[in-house]
């Protein structure tokens, strides 16, 4: 009798545990799909089109190395965040349709391009946010000047770019002379020279620290929050 | 979820990169002009505050504390006085 009340119990409880196992495994599977179906709908989330505008940035430094004359199309990433500041009171542009901002990311943290480190304080600081302004401010000034001498006819069309405001590259290749008036050529020559200097110190800082650092100083940034709060005061 | 993040709106440069890389959504940009966290979906994983290009998130402990950072948010005490108590 103890014998088969022994092996009974044996059997149930070899039941029970087969039961248990049983329902551990399918809790995981569970689990995992769960995990799974969650990181789709992350995926889904992060592929908005403005994700890809990355490529924009791309594209325009491309054609700025065949005909220079496309330089001009960056006068675009120059208005449209004044339109959405002035006229929404938003930084809509930095936080979604910045082909630069969604190039960093891409290569800080999708390509680990980047170090990831915290920026030291005064980068974000409100003196070199507007100090780094004004400067911008000053050579884009610099930069209309310039073309309004070619314009005038005091100098002549300078065929190269500068980057970093000091070092002259020959880029001759990318225009014929003749197929526009100069002033528009030396302008397209000018915000060429503008942007790439303004993207490579994006991009120095992001290897050096987190991928969108450029963004914590940048001047079209500065620029728009200035205007958002004026018209949040008010 | 002993942590929460918390965002100073004056440093917040409105770049989006905080609520780009929340698992939970709980980042939003205010007016287009701020990150702003929401402390019931925060479950304080520390993503946003280490992707931030201005520094401006902090992890405030649901007790009241700040434990990274330093930022005194009006919300939180800083760690220092936690730790003595006083917080």
């Amino acid at each position: 009798m103890k014998e088969k009340m022994e092996s009974k119990i044996e059997s149930k409880i070899e039941s029970e545990v087969k039961l248990e196992l049983k329902s551990e495994i399918e809790l995981k599977s569970e689990i995992e799909k769960t995990k799974i179906n969650k990181q789709k709908i992350n995926k889904r989330e992060k592929r908005k089109w403005y994700t890809y505008l990355w490529i924009w940035s791309i594209v325009y430094f491309a054609l700025g190395f065949f005909n220079i004359l496309f330089a001009w199309l960056g006068m675009i990433d120059f208005l449209i965040p004044l339109v959405f500041a002035i006229f929404s009171g938003n930084k809509n542009f930095c936080n979604r349709y910045c082909g630069r901002g969604q190039l960093f990311r891409k290569l800080g943290n999708d390509c680990k391009c980047s170090r990831g480190k915290k920026a030291p304080g005064w980068i974000s600081s409100k003196g070199f946010r507007y100090g780094f302004l004004a400067f911008f401010m000053t050579m884009f000034g610099n930069m209309i000047y310039q073309t309004y001498l070619v314009a005038a006819g005091a100098t002549g069309l300078r065929e190269a770019i500068k980057l970093f405001w000091t070092i002259r590259v020959p880029w001759g290749w990318t225009y014929t002379s003749g197929m526009t008036p100069d002033w528009i050529a030396q302008f397209s020559f000018g915000l060429y020279s503008l942007m790439l200097t303004s993207t490579l110190i994006g991009l120095v800082v992001m290897v050096l620290y987190r991928p969108r650092t450029w963004c914590s100083f940048c001047p079209m940034g500065t620029m728009t929050q200035g205007i958002c709060r004026i018209k949040d005061s008010r | 979820m002993k942590r929460y993040a918390s965002v100073n709106p004056n440093q917040c440069v409105a770049c989006g990169e905080c609520a780009y890389v929340c698992p939970r959504k709980a980042v939003s940009i205010q007016k287009g002009c701020y990150a702003k966290v929401d402390d019931t979906l925060c479950v304080g994983c520390g993503l946003c505050e280490r992707c931030c290009p201005a520094g401006c998130i902090t992890l405030i402990d649901r007790d009241g504390c700040s434990t990274k950072g330093g930022q005194d948010t009006g919300r939180g005490h800083s760690s220092e006085l936690c730790q003595k108590g006083i917080g």
